[in-house]
């Protein structure tokens, strides 16, 4: 039998469910399984449905599952949403205390924590233990990952889950994977991480789900990397800050959601007129406006390939998972710096609050890459005329430099002009560089091929939507083609990925297709499309229906 | 100013219209750094800041490192420059408009936190270089190209906003009192906080208030600075609008407080570069 399962955990808004799924995700972890976990909750603080979906799997997986073969709920409603989802063999594990169902096994969580003089939070541990008896995980792995995870009283943790797990009947046996256990990261800390591996400095930002897991994961590990993790009054100040941090020398990054983005959109002409480098992340959630603020989106792609007055270029690069946030992160911030520009990378809160698997190994794919810095070759002009566009770079504070940044068009030193000459003289200089930046972009893997690559029948999906197609391109036996990096656009690699494709299905998260209009620019025109827009990401199962339909 | 042995001056031809104020803060400010440089700091550790507006043309005129960045925001420019490198001397030239108008959630912050910059706000009481429109020191019954009819709001007093916002080194200038206004500078930037200096500034060409001025600023005399009471005595003596009153210019107010930046530098190690060590250690939290 395939070793692969869903278990969804259940409850209200500070019932403690997101913790408790990460909990069993990092029972399973011990068991030697990839997980994937797909958090769902509302913008509130108490009561409402709040739930976690953890797919645990022999082979590393990116999506959730429609079927649910283990529901545990804390409350009655869990029950009543996701009843219907269950798989055949499928187990509903209840809070007896709170729920009276005929299905299932129900468990008396809150009477024993009550009993033991915990605390209502500790329910969460006497659910999680029923549940590892009843699946037959070993106590000591219990105890093992309890004792890692729950800091405060962990004593009385103990207790309950030795009584809860005595009490429990044993119904199966999941069976190990013999394979080495892998750190889970959220998207937000993958993206973290790449950054620091990129030498960041500065971390700025002013909280906005879903993005708002990189300020948190880098203020509570500043320390640890060795870096400044702000938060500031408004994302103007944000990124305005951020980018004089960078004009004197510090790596700098900011990171928001689509409306914080809009109000960085000013600042983000600034980086590109007086070419400094700044990274923002913009994590995508349901738009227009406010729209669903934690559920997910791709429709912010168009925004952010055109955002900012004028002309100008700017990498913009959309990963797919941890993994490749991880290293498009990094690989950002070199850019960044390389080329003296800003760039975004795209995520969404189906990247940035989901939970993966992630290959430690990769952490040695990217590391700090030295810009073009000024060796005292000639008298500093901090925007030298050079062949390919970039100039050297030096900061305030290095002796014999005057370094003069400017919004205004400026001349090689950095003092304002306006006429025509000096005016198009550094337009060139710019232009040469955007040049260099289509060429860079040539050079990396800007776009990924999965599945069958010879097949005539391709899908084209980008950003989280890969994780879920993923699946199914390998069951359907078809192309999967995945542009990672947007702008500059990879002319060259997507002609080569589209070879021999006769029928093209772009599948995005968004209302107006918009990965598709920028593949029409191009002159490449799926055939088909699937589309949705209901703040939740496809599942599997809906995208075999409708790609084999369409097939 | 035709002597340029000092080496602070550019090439750049100066476009400000003669008798304009911006020229008397310009040289008070040249005459600091030259005295700040005398005592020891180096030239190369000074930024200028600016943002869009007449008086922030001054970058291009000062031989100095700097940033002009965008309407209402070289505070913020300033207090990542500061944040970047904390032994940078960041001075912030901005306007009315920049600092009152568009950016003043800035000036409140940055003065709440006690960034170690230096902010000199030219307070012209328009918005001089789209040709004399209203700002939040315009005086009610100003009449500039979108108030023909007279302004109908009535100003505030920044430096009250300022005091209630935690500022620690409060000062007001005149740009007609060169050395007065050098000295208010010298103050300000060896000041360890956030230093904020309002500087009076006639407009020649929209609003010409050099006799207005000329009449009623005097110099403050030495008080207890450390005092918020006497501080809000005298910033509160003129309020802009009442044109009976005297206009006292000089320090209000100066306390010492821990700067934002040493607040979040001490947290941290950022002398000794050690930052991929510990990445391993950190995923081992993620098993």
């Amino acid at each position: 039998m395939k070793k692969d399962y869903s278990i969804l955990i259940g409850g209200q808004a500070g019932q403690g469910s997101r913790r408790a799924g990460l909990i069993i995700a990092k029972l399973f972890n011990q068991l030697g399984y990839r997980i994937f976990i797909y958090d769902d909750y509302q913008s509130l603080i108490k009561g409402g449905h709040n739930f976690s979906k953890i797919r645990v799997s022999e082979k590393q997986v990116l999506s959730q599952r429609l079927k649910i073969d283990f529901l545990l709920a804390l409350d009655k409603k869990t029950i009543e949403k996701h009843k219907n989802d269950l798989a055949d063999n499928g187990i509903i594990i209840y809070n007896s205390d709170k729920i009276k169902e005929k299905q299932g096994i129900g468990v008396p969580i809150e009477t024993t924590v009550r009993e033991l003089g915990g605390i209502s939070i500790m329910a969460n541990t006497a659910l999680i233990s029923a549940f590892a008896k009843i699946i037959g995980v070993e106590r000591k792995i219990l105890e093992k990952v309890l004792k890692k995870e729950i800091k405060k009283g962990i004593d009385l943790n103990l207790k309950i889950a030795r009584k809860t797990y005595n009490e429990t009947k044993n119904l199966i046996k999941i069976d190990k994977v013999e394979k080495q256990i892998l750190p889970l990261l959220s998207g937000n800390e993958a993206i973290s991480l790449g950054m620091i591996k990129a030498d960041l400095d500065l971390y700025i930002a002013y909280p906005m789900t879903p993005a708002t897991g990189i300020l948190h994961y880098l203020v509570s590990h500043q320390k640890y990397f060795n870096i400044s993790a702000c938060q500031f009054e408004n994302e103007i100040s944000v990124i305005n800050t951020a980018i004089g941090g960078a004009f004197a020398g510090a790596r700098t990054a900011v990171g928001t959601s689509g409306g914080g983005f809009a109000l960085m959109v000013e600042a983000l002409s600034l980086a590109a007129q007086s070419e400094t480098p700044i990274l923002i992340i913009e994590s995508q959630r349901m738009s227009p406006a406010s729209g669903v603020p934690t559920c997910t989106a791709q429709s912010d792609l168009l925004f952010t390939l055109t955002a900012g007055h004028g002309d100008f270029l700017r990498f913009v690069i959309a990963p797919g998972d941890a993994e490749q946030s991880f290293f498009w992160a990094g690989k950002a911030l070199n850019l960044c710096w390389k080329y003296q520009t800003p760039s975004i990378l795209l995520v969404d809160k189906e990247i940035s609050e989901s939970t993966f698997s992630f290959n430690k190994n990769l952490l040695e794919n990217i590391k700090y890459e030295k810009p073009l810095l000024w060796h005292k070759e000639k008298e500093y002009k901090r925007y030298r005329i050079t062949k390919n566009g970039i100039s050297p770079l030096a900061f305030p504070g290095q002796k014999n430099i005057v370094s003069k940044a400017n919004s205004y068009e400026h001349d090689e030193f950095g003092i304002t002009v306006d006429d025509e000459k000096a005016v198009e003289k550094m337009q060139l200089k710019r232009l040469r560089k955007f040049q260099s930046m289509r060429e860079e972009v040539e050079k990396l893997k800007a776009v990924e091929v999965y599945g069958n690559k010879t097949s005539e029948k391709a899908i084209v999906a980008w950003g989280s939507t890969i994780g879920p197609v993923k699946e199914i391109v390998e069951e359907l036996n078809i192309k999967l083609i995945q542009p990672i990096i947007v702008e500059p656009f990879p002319e060259k690699q997507m002609k080569k990925a589209l070879k021999g494709v006769k029928k093209l299905i772009s599948v995005e998260l968004n209302a107006l297709g918009q990965m598709e209009k920028v593949l029409n620019c191009y002159g490449i025109k799926p055939n088909e499309r699937i589309l949705k827009y209901n703040g939740r990401p496809f599942l599997p199962e809906e995208l075999r229906e409708k790609i084999s339909k369409i097939l | 100013m035709k002597k340029n042995n000092t080496g602070l001056n550019t090439y750049c031809e100066n476009t400000w219209c003669p008798g304009c104020g911006n020229f008397g803060i310009l040289q008070a400010f040249k005459q600091a750094i030259i005295s700040l440089e005398k005592k020891g700091m180096p030239r190369e550790n000074v930024v200028v800041v600016s943002g869009i507006g007449c008086n922030s043309k001054i970058t291009d005129y000062l031989n100095l490192n700097s940033f002009t960045s965008l309407h209402g925001r070289p505070i913020t420019s300033a207090q990542g420059i500061k944040l970047a490198n904390i032994n940078l001397k960041v001075i912030v030239f901005s306007g009315d408009g920049g600092s009152y108008n568009e950016g003043i959630s800035h000036l409140i912050h940055a003065a709440k936190r006690n960034n170690d910059i230096t902010v000199l706000v030219s307070d012209n009481r328009n918005f001089a270089l789209t040709t004399g429109q209203f700002t939040a020191t315009s005086p009610k019954g100003f009449k500039g190209v979108s108030s023909p009819e007279g302004n109908i709001e009535t100003p505030f007093n920044p430096l009250e906003i300022i005091l209630s916002s935690k500022a620690t080194f409060i000062a007001r200038g005149y740009s007609a009192k060169i050395e007065h206004l050098e000295n208010l500078i010298i103050e300000g930037i060896k000041h360890k906080g956030f230093s904020f200096i309002e500087i009076l500034q006639p407009c020649v060409s929209f609003f010409n208030n050099y006799q207005f001025y000329q009449e009623r600023v005097y110099e403050l005399k030495k008080h207890d600075f450390t005092s918020l009471k006497e501080a809000q005595e005298k910033i509160k003596e003129w309020d802009y609008i009442d044109e009976t009153k005297k206009i006292p210019i000089g320090i209000f107010y100066k306390i010492k407080k821990p700067t934002y930046e040493e607040a979040v530098l001490n947290r941290l190690n950022l002398s000794k570069k050690e930052k991929q060590v510990n990445l391993k250690k950190a995923l081992n939290d993620h098993l």
